[in-house]
C-alpha cells in the first residue's frame, strides 16, 4: 500500500522566476481560466435558446465594461493556451527543446499571444461599427 | 524477500494518476483537434460582436456551425477535464480528496457539454 504523504510536486516560491517557469505555470493558470470561460459561454449559449429577452441580458452583460474586460482576459488566455499548447506540441514531437530555442519560442508566444488578443478585440470594435 | 514479478510490473500505476500513457495522449489529440476549431470559432465570434438574438441564432443554425460546435465543445471541454484531472493529481494531497475532486470535476465538465448540447439544439431546431 502506499502511504499518503508521497512527495507531490515541488514547492514553486523557493524558485527564482525564469519565462520557461513562468509561461509553465501560465499554461496551467489560463487552462484553469478557459474552462471558467467555457462555462460562461455555455451559459450565454443557454441565455441564447431561452430567446431574445434572455439574450439581451447576456449580451449586456457582456458589452458592460467588466464584461469586456472579462473577454479581453479570456481571450488573452485562450491565445495564449493555443500558442504555448502549439509549442509543447512541438516539444512532444522532439522539436526545439534546446534552451536556445525553448527562449525563442517562449518569447514568440507572449508577442504572438498579445497580437492576436489585440488584433481579434480590434477587429471586434470594428464589426461593432465603432469604427 | 522474494518477488517474482517483473521491474516493470513493480513500478505501473505507482504515479498520481494510477495509469499510463492513454491520458497523455488523448490530451495532445484533443489539444491538436482544438486548433483549428478554436480559430474557426473566434472568427466566427469577432464577426458577431455585439449581433442580436436572431444574427447570432441564425449562425448557430447553420448545418456546419451546429456540427462544429458540438465537436469544439466536446473536444474542450475532454481536454478541459483530462486538463483538471492533472492539476488536481499534482497538488491536491490524501488519496480520497483527489479522487473525489478528480469525479466531480470530470462530472462538472460533462454537465456543461450536455448543457451545450441541448442548449444548441434547442436554437438549431426550436429556435
Amino acid at each position: 500500500m502506499l502511504s499518503a504523504n508521497r512527495p507531490l510536486s515541488p514547492h514553486l516560491q523557493i524558485y527564482k522566476p525564469q519565462l520557461t517557469s513562468v509561461l509553465s505555470i501560465l499554461h496551467r493558470f489560463t487552462g484553469l481560466g478557459l474552462v471558467l470561460g467555457a462555462a460562461l459561454l455555455v451559459a450565454w449559449l443557454i441565455a441564447a435558446a431561452h430567446g431574445a429577452a434572455a439574450f439581451d441580458v447576456a449580451q449586456a452583460i457582456a458589452g458592460a465594461w467588466y464584461g469586456r474586460a472579462l473577454l479581453f482576459l479570456w481571450a488573452f488566455a485562450l491565445f495564449f493556451h493555443l500558442c504555448n499548447g502549439i509549442r509543447h506540441l512541438a516539444w512532444d514531437a522532439g522539436l526545439g527543446f534546446d534552451l536556445k530555442h525553448v527562449y525563442l519560442s517562449g518569447w514568440s508566444v507572449v508577442i504572438l499571444s498579445l497580437l492576436l488578443t489585440l488584433g481579434s478585440f480590434t477587429a471586434g470594435y470594428w464589426y461593432m461599427g465603432a469604427f | 524477500m522474494s518477488d517474482t514479478r517483473s521491474a516493470l510490473a513493480r513500478i505501473r500505476g505507482r504515479g498520481p494518476a494510477r495509469e499510463g500513457v492513454r491520458h497523455w495522449w488523448v490530451q495532445r489529440m484533443t489539444a491538436l483537434l482544438l486548433i483549428p476549431l478554436v480559430v474557426w470559432f473566434v472568427i466566427g465570434l469577432v464577426i458577431h460582436t455585439g449581433a442580436d438574438h436572431a444574427a447570432v441564432s441564425d449562425w448557430l443554425s447553420q448545418p456546419v456551425t451546429y456540427g462544429l460546435m458540438l465537436v469544439l465543445l466536446g473536444a474542450a471541454f475532454w481536454h478541459g477535464a483530462l486538463g483538471l484531472q492533472v492539476v488536481i493529481e499534482d497538488y491536491i494531497a490524501g488519496e480520497w480528496r483527489k479522487l473525489a475532486l478528480v469525479l466531480l470535476s470530470k462530472l462538472a465538465c460533462l454537465g456543461l457539454f450536455v448543457a451545450a448540447y441541448v442548449a444548441l439544439t434547442i436554437i438549431a431546431f426550436a429556435g
